[in-house]
């Protein structure tokens, strides 16, 4: 309850729940962004780095003369140039319990161990000079053997990568929960399967792009980054910079889509930054499209290989599951390239109240680009594992899809309670996202059009995925693992003399409407217009110190900073204006920009003529009375570990069993993220979630060959999902607010990713289920389904 | 990702522009549509020393028709051919496959001339300018000649088109008032080359097919012709066209798709391009 | 037949002049010259359609375009359409769908949108999805622009048709 007795949703003049376009999208309809490529500063030059042609090489011998010599060109820097001002990294973290990488340097010193890792830098008065000078630097590689497939890099006849780690399994995690063998010994029905995910990345439109500007004379380094994490970026700059946390600041403005591509550490933006601190000069990077497909973190490399115990009834007894990831060459810093693995054993089977659970997860090093945490990491996962095993397990037992879902989800009055993996629920609803997505698709009307159509040979599949995804994390992800990645996040609000308020806030924006939902829940808070609320995101500089934007928490925790410093700035600026108005505070509230009678709505005084008075009449307040009209709240989610959301999905397709080519029809989502702030972005992160899911179940794939080079590194290549073939998509939500904060948010931005692919592939399968045929393995070509019907 | 240093020219007249070529030899690339050349360029997989930009040539626009022959100059635009009248109306297999080049903004730049000439294997317009069989106006300092499509595409990027030659027009017979012709692609997404594509064109001879040209795109190192198809089709009908297509078409393995499954899909596209061909017969 | 030369063309209905590399594509130059940041490049080699704009009347990729070739031409960006109003109901439409997230394929998917309306006033989703199909947008699904570019069909159909009775009215009014 908030202080004039009225809950968060039913302020007057709420804009909770409305759907309010995002104020800040108006200038990028007018082209009128600022991405980092777009900032304009004098005497600026450009980066282009020379990157490792081969998977695992020695550095034998690295002439630079002859570029040096080139137009335009202001400095070439090696790997050990550089090594004398940026420090190695590695990627570790202490929660995750043996887990091991090795030292990586912005640019390799005397070895590469990857296709694109980047080893020498170019810096030139444009960047077509610089890639000029990059062809004539003469490099001498000694081949080394290159671990490619994962699935022999833990052999004892493969050499490891890192000769002290001893091996190439960089982390290793079992989990073992009730009587799994019992189960699978007394079980009327096992289904296993081995499933498939192929390596793919983010391909944000605009490609990563930093410009670092050294200012010796005041010692300060400006950074603008495309990124989704200033205030980590400062420390970790400061870090490996050897720079005071004061010289450091990291502006992020427009960002053309992120998806967590935008928040690890890469060798070239450190670079970058100390290649202006060597030349005392702005440097700017742009990955171009080529170099962003092999330097981009990649993600999923998993081959999951599981079974399902079930009872005659349908009730699933036990999941047992041993998956295999490769993440490159090493760890991603700082959050580990182990947290996908991880996140595949804590998540699958999370939807269902089975009781015994065994998962094993190694992630082991090979000379690939680095994997890491992209958009719903490990989620599609665990969630293909699951419902992979449960339609197989309803096909055995002659049920339908629908209700063995129905029979084994966690019922919605169970909670609060655990998942069989441990992690602690606080309220999900499954039971009534599955009522509401039956009824949204029609269920039964819709299997009755897909039998009728068998009958004439037309092949179409109805696929349903069941999921939860993590949102707002708390210190627990990264935090007690010694990252210095803050988890708690602050809003500072400021009412300005004409009654408009100044939100600056510590999450970003990358699109997703992190400004706008800032907006709504200010003008909510503190009871003036939208329209008259400013929010300033994106730089270390001017917001509270914070976590940024990751893990589908901007709206949870940087909303619920931002709600608690508007009631404070509201309760501040009624006691000012109740002592003006010699009126109690508490009996009067602010609504549309005006101070009212609480009880009555009626008028009392702007906020601008308070505001007149305040800023530029103080003489004549009442006696002791310091108005503070600037306040700052933070917030962090404590008393869980993570607020779980949940959701169903369902994909209707139709399978051309003679091509293999899938047509997607139509694509249903209910989901439960809590308080739905504002329905328009919501439905639109969840609608975009989607494609990328399918992208992942049947486009995209990172294709390497036995010698680790890239096949298929660029967008002519790399199928990335289009307009032409993607399905309308339905979105409804069930709301369960989490009572962790006043405003109930909970995550949404993952939830179309989570649950996407297994919606696809298991309708893939229905459809050919007929035919006796199935696919496991993403993403589902069309030579994929040719090769499971038999055809080739 | 910037294209290498390069001269540029924009002659104004073919003379002018053959002049360029013969004057800088194998260092001059003529220039025409640019949605291939430029990003080829911006990759630097390509790093000619001279440009010679073939817009401002009027000789090598414009589509017309004349004794019994539609020349289209080498310039046409993607997006002209798929609003000309006459090609809707005389050349229905090349109103059919321009809609599945690439997109819109492409197809408002990139040239039938281009395309030919670049002789990409999986490319639309060199498999229907097969088909049609077309014969190619290559102009050079010496003199003009014509290339039937047949002694045209040579191999993969390959074509009749010698040093110093610019191709001005491509020619294709109208074909008769009796003339079928059949179109389809398989792609992942609109737009994109396709794993395998059939250009079909041949007139009605009683219920069945006749003087029938196949040509599979995206099967080779060029524009296939499928003669041991189409003579089956005659002989015993689709069914015997398709097992026929053995003998014309082997795919390799690539990045994308397997040989194998190329092969299956060409054998799927025949089967259903015929039937819709020979239903309207 | 150099590697720079001086190219004149009008932008966004002004006229320009400018010393360019041959090499330079026609997006760099729009951006680093002239300050057009509205073309976004996305991939510079013609897949991704971020970098749409229109030369003589027409819709085409900015990298795939050399800067030299716009000589004599006509170009406009998304600052030029902007200014001119040309596309505000299109743009209005796109911000009260929320069709853009990032709003980096905003500008190029807007003037193929533009192009597809004025050949087509009343597309199928399928033929919006179809039109749009060069243009990526990792954000939003598509789902959204379809919807706002059907909207803005529909609305300008109901703006031609009123304008018709309109028309249809007015000489009857005028003969009175």
């Amino acid at each position: 309850m908030s202080e004039s007795g009225l809950s968060f949703l039913d302020r007057p003049n709420s804009y909770i729940g409305r759907s309010v376009p995002r104020p800040n999208a108006r200038r990028l309809v007018e082209g009128r962004g600022t991405y980092v490529d777009d900032v304009a500063v004098q005497r600026l030059t450009h980066v282009a780095f020379l990157r490792s042609p081969l998977a695992h090489a020695r550095i034998a011998s690295l002439d630079t003369a002859a570029a040096r010599a080139m137009p335009g060109v202001v400095a070439v820097v090696t790997g050990a140039e550089l090594a004398r001002v940026c420090t190695p990294w590695v990627g570790v973290l202490g929660h995750f319990k043996g887990l091991r990488s090795a030292p990586q340097h912005a640019l390799a010193v005397d070895r590469v161990t990857w296709v694109g890792e980047p080893l020498c830098a170019v810096v030139a008065a444009s960047r077509a000079e610089a890639e000029d000078a990059l062809a004539v630097i003469a490099v001498e590689y000694e081949a080394l053997p290159a671990v490619v497939d994962m699935e022999t890099a833990l052999d004892p006849a493969t050499p490891p990568i890192h000769p002290d780690l001893g091996d190439n399994l960089a982390f290793e995690r079992v989990l073992e929960v009730g009587d799994v063998d019992g189960a699978f010994r007394d079980a009327a029905a096992v289904v296993e399967e081995t499933f498939r995910f192929g390596r793919h990345t983010g391909v944000c439109l605009e490609p990563r792009a930093i410009l670092a500007d050294w200012q010796a004379a005041d010692g300060t380094l400006t950074v603008h980054h495309s990124f989704q994490a200033p205030h980590m970026m400062q420390d970790i700059l400061c870090k490996h910079l050897s720079l005071p946390e004061g010289a450091v600041r990291v502006i992020c403005r427009d960002v053309g889509g992120s998806f967590g591509i935008k928040v690890h550490i890469y060798p070239d933006e450190m670079a970058t930054c100390a290649l202006s601190l060597m030349l005392r000069r702005p440097v700017k990077f742009v990955a171009d499209r080529l170099e962003s497909f092999t330097s981009d973190i990649h993600c999923r490399d998993h081959r999951v290989t599981a079974r399902m115990a079930l009872s005659a009834e349908g009730d699933i007894l036990a999941i047992d599951m041993d998956d295999l990831t490769g993440i490159g060459p090493y760890s991603v810093y700082p959050r580990t390239s182990a947290v996908e693995a991880n996140q595949v054993v804590n998540l699958t089977g999370g939807p269902y109240r089975h009781q015994a659970y065994r998962a094993r997860a190694r992630v082991v090093l090979q000379n690939k680009a680095p994997t890491c945490q992209y958009r719903a990491v490990g989620h599609p996962i665990a969630t293909m594992v699951a419902e992979g095993l449960l339609d197989l397990g309803a096909a055995r037992l002659g049920l339908d899809p629908a209700a063995i879902r129905q029979r084994n989800v966690i019922p919605d009055d169970a909670y609060p309670c655990a998942g069989v993996s441990g992690i602690r629920f606080e309220q999900l609803s499954h039971q009534r996202a599955l009522g509401t997505l039956l009824e949204m698709m029609d269920y039964g009307a819709l299997r009755a059009e897909q039998a009728a159509l068998r009958a004439r040979g037309i092949h179409r599949g109805i696929g349903l995925a069941t999921f939860v995804e993590i949102t707002n994390p708390s210190a627990a992800f990264y935090g007690v693992g010694g990252a210095r990645i803050s988890s708690q996040d602050g809003c500072t609000l400021r009412l300005d003399p004409q009654g408009g308020v100044v939100a600056a806030v510590s999450i970003t924006e990358q699109g997703q409407g992190t400004e706008g939902i800032i907006a709504q829940v200010v003008a909510t808070a503190t009871g003036v217009p939208l329209e008259q609320v400013r929010v300033v995101t994106g730089d270390t500089q001017a917001t509270p110190y914070g976590g940024g934007t990751w893990a589908s928490r901007g709206a949870g925790i940087g909303g619920e900073a931002a709600w608690q410093a508007g009631k404070a700035l509201r309760a501040n600026v009624t006691a000012a204006a109740g002592a003006i108005l010699q009126a109690s505070a508490d009996a009067l509230d602010i609504r549309e920009g005006r101070i009212v009678d609480a009880a009555t709505g009626a008028e009392r005084m702007t906020l601008a003529e308070l505001g007149r008075i305040v800023y530029f009449r103080p003489d004549t307040l009442p006696p002791g009375l310091q108005p503070e009209f600037m306040v700052t709240r933070h917030y962090v989610p404590k008393d869980y570990p993570f607020a779980f959301t949940n959701g169903v999905q369902a994909s209707y397709l139709e399978v051309d069993v003679e091509t293999g080519f899938v047509r997607l029809l139509k694509h249903w989502c209910v989901e439960d993220c809590g308080t739905v702030l504002n329905p328009l972005l919501v439905d639109e992160q969840i609608r975009g979630g989607i494609v990328q899911g399918i992208g992942g179940a049947l486009f995209e794939h990172c294709l390497y060959d036995a010698e680790g080079q890239l096949l298929n590194g660029s967008m002519a290549d790399y199928l990335v999902p289009m307009a032409g073939e993607m399905p309308d998509i339905a979105v409804a939500h069930v709301v369960s607010a989490t009572a962790s904060s006043e405003i109930g948010a909970k995550g949404a931005g993952e939830a179309g990713t989570a649950g996407a692919p297994a919606a696809v592939v298991n309708a893939i399968n229905d459809a050919l289920r007929p035919l006796n045929a199935r696919v496991s393995r993403q993403p589902v070509t069309p030579e994929v389904i040719l090769e499971a019907l038999g055809t080739i | 990702m910037k294209a290498p240093d390069v001269a540029y020219a924009r002659p104004r007249t073919l003379d002018e522009a053959l002049a360029l070529l013969a004057e800088h030899g194998e260092a001059a690339q003529p220039l025409a549509g640019g949605q291939s050349l430029v990003t080829s360029l911006n990759m630097r997989l390509a790093a000619p020393g001279l440009l010679v930009d073939l817009n401002g040539l009027p000789e090598l626009t414009g589509i017309a028709e004349a004794g019994g022959v539609i020349r289209i100059g080498a310039m046409t635009r993607h997006r002209d051919l798929a609003a000309s009248p006459l090609v809707a109306e005389r050349l229905p297999l090349i109103a059919a496959a321009v809609p599945h080049i690439a997109h819109p903004a492409i197809r408002n730049r990139g040239t039938i001339g281009g395309s030919v000439a670049l002789a990409d294997p999986a490319a639309e317009l060199p498999a229907c300018c097969l088909a049609l069989r077309a014969s190619f106006v290559i102009r050079g300092l010496t003199g003009e000649r014509r290339v039937a499509a047949d002694d045209f595409f040579l191999g993969l990027f390959e074509t009749a088109i010698g040093p110093g030659e610019i191709l001005v027009a491509i020619e294709i017979p109208v074909p008769g008032a009796d003339a079928v012709s059949g179109f389809d692609e398989l792609a992942r997404r609109h737009g994109d080359y396709a794993l395998v594509g059939l250009a079909a064109q041949g007139r009605r001879d009683g219920v069945g097919l006749g003087d029938l040209r196949l040509v599979f795109f995206g099967v080779g190192d060029r524009p296939v012709l499928a003669g041991n198809a189409a003579a089956a089709v005659a002989a015993g009908g689709v069914k015997a066209a398709q097992d026929a297509l053995a003998a014309d078409i082997d795919p390799a393995d690539d990045v994308a798709v397997r040989g194998a499954t190329r092969r299956h899909l060409a054998r799927v596209l025949l089967g259903r391009v015929l039937g819709r061909m020979t239903g309207e017969a | 037949m150099e590697n720079e030369q001086r190219i004149g063309f009008t932008l966004n209905g002004e006229r320009v002049r400018a010393r360019v590399a041959a090499r330079q594509h026609l997006g760099d130059l729009l951006r680093l010259e002239f300050g057009l940041t509205g073309v976004h490049l996305g991939c510079e080699h013609g897949v991704c359609g971020a970098c749409t704009i229109r030369v003589d009347g027409r819709a085409v990729r900015a990298c795939l375009m050399l800067a030299v070739q716009a000589d004599g031409a006509a170009v406009e960006t998304i600052e030029g359409l902007t200014e001119s109003g040309e596309i505000a109901d299109l743009q209005d439409a796109f911000h009260r769908r929320n069709a853009l997230q990032c709003g980096y394929c905003t500008p190029g998917m807007l003037v193929t949108a533009a192009e597809l309306l004025a050949e087509t006033p009343r597309p199928s989703r399928e033929a919006i999805r179809e039109a749009v199909g060069g243009n990526y947008c990792r954000c939003t699904g598509y789902h959204a622009i379809v919807d706002a570019i059907a909207a803005t069909a529909e609305t300008r159909i109901a703006a031609t048709a009123e304008a018709r009775v309109a028309a249809s009215v007015e000489p009857a009014e005028a003969g009175r």
